[in-house]
């Protein structure tokens, strides 16, 4: 069988030195996006346990397993969970949840829990479009922009460059730096071009390191786009699958001028929406019991 | 909160911002939009559901196309329409 060079590792953990059963008040979130699941588990507003899976072809399903995957070994049960928000693409087909949200309000939420009240606007990178937004300091939303347009240059565009030219997923970022000058960028924005632009690269002999280094900064150029309609304010955070890309993070703060904050020990940034529909969850579950 | 709908490509900006903040959900926009760009949708803004002008999903992605036959107008009839002053479109075509 082919090796699957795209594939990335499906995980899940509990943070330590917590204890469910002495909670108030606990909650999820659960962002379903095109490419990847994140369930996220909040015990009085404090992130718990996570788990990050690939969607598949049912988003219901995927729900489900990711809810079950942050909640393995815990021996938690969905009935222990006071209120639950769904989001992300798929956030309207999470069977169990009190309730959907946009993933946009979500992730401006979630890493303004990770990164703390300075960060001002947000690049949420994931499998299929990216966001740029922007948000006070309470992580509340002032202004967005969607790329609607394509996926090239997205989590799955990477997952298809990475298996074209048989390099881990994890080493695309690191090995598209390995160049001594940098080549123009791709410019194609469909994955479908993108990919015969990249075989076309390798016929014309480009070595591999060359051709990623192509996509990254095809990348960064485009999402440095989406900042520049928004405006870029300190501190700059980046959320999503490729956050983890070395070679897209890099060559974005060279295009803007701005370094993003590193990534936090213990906290994915993909899990960022799901950490932010968690803390809704519990604003609405207080609200209501409030109101009731 | 400002949304902007829209893009930019190699062609140039196409974008409808709308602002959340004073948009009132009254509709008029979407009445007023020839080519029905706009609908007004519940979104969750601040812990309380708010009726607000959105870009529908099917013109979000060609709203170059969707709008420009109130192009080069300054002011297509969706922003006239609007009597808070929520909207505005940005027409930047490349070059130019």
């Amino acid at each position: 069988m082919k090796k699957e060079y795209w594939r990335w590792p499906e995980y899940r953990r509990t943070l330590p030195g917590k204890d469910w059963t002495k909670a108030w008040v606990i909650t999820a979130g659960v962002d379903v996006g095109s490419v990847s699941s994140k369930a996220a588990i909040m015990i009085d507003g404090e992130l718990y346990a996570y788990g990050i899976i690939r969607t598949g072809s049912s988003s219901p399903d995927s729900a489900n397993k990711a809810m079950e995957r942050a909640m393995e070994g815990t021996r938690m049960k969905l009935d222990d969970i006071h209120y639950i928000v769904g989001t992300g693409y798929g956030r309207v087909n999470v069977p169990f949840a009190n309730r959907a949200i946009t993933e946009i309000a979500c992730h401006a939420r979630g890493a303004n829990y990770i990164w703390g009240p300075t960060v001002r606007t947000l690049m949420d990178m994931g499998g299929q479009d990216c966001k740029a937004i922007r948000c006070d300091e309470k992580g509340r939303v002032t202004a967005f922009l969607m790329n609607d347009k394509c996926a090239a240059g997205t989590g799955r565009g990477m997952e298809v460059i990475a298996d074209l030219l048989s390099i881990p997923i994890e080493d695309v970022g690191p090995t598209s730096l390995m160049v001594e000058e940098e080549p123009e960028p791709v410019s194609s924005t469909c994955v479908v071009f993108a990919k015969s632009e990249a075989v076309g690269l390798l016929r014309k002999g480009w070595p591999k390191e060359m051709v990623l280094a192509a996509f990254c900064s095809a990348m960064a150029r485009r999402i440095s786009e989406l900042l520049e309609r928004i405006k870029v304010e300190r501190d700059f955070a980046i959320t999503g699958g490729i956050a983890k890309n070395i070679g897209v993070v890099k060559r974005l703060e060279e295009i803007i001028g701005i370094r993003a904050l590193p990534m936090k020990e213990g906290f994915d940034p993909m899990v960022a929406g799901g950490i932010g529909a968690a803390l809704f969850a519990k604003a609405l579950y207080e609200k209501e019991r409030q109101s009731s | 909160m400002i949304i902007h709908y829209g893009y930019k490509d190699g062609s140039g900006e196409y974008f409808i911002s709308i602002d959340t903040d004073e948009c009132d959900g009254c509709g008029k926009c979407v009445e007023a939009c020839p080519q029905s760009v706009l609908e007004t949708r519940t979104m969750m803004i601040d812990l309380e559901d708010k009726l607000v002008a959105t870009v529908t999903e099917e013109h979000r992605k060609k709203i170059k196309y969707s709008c420009a036959p109130c192009k080069p107008e300054a002011s297509p009839p969706c922003v006239l329409a609007c009597e808070r002053r929520a909207i505005i479109h940005t027409w930047k075509l490349a070059g130019k």
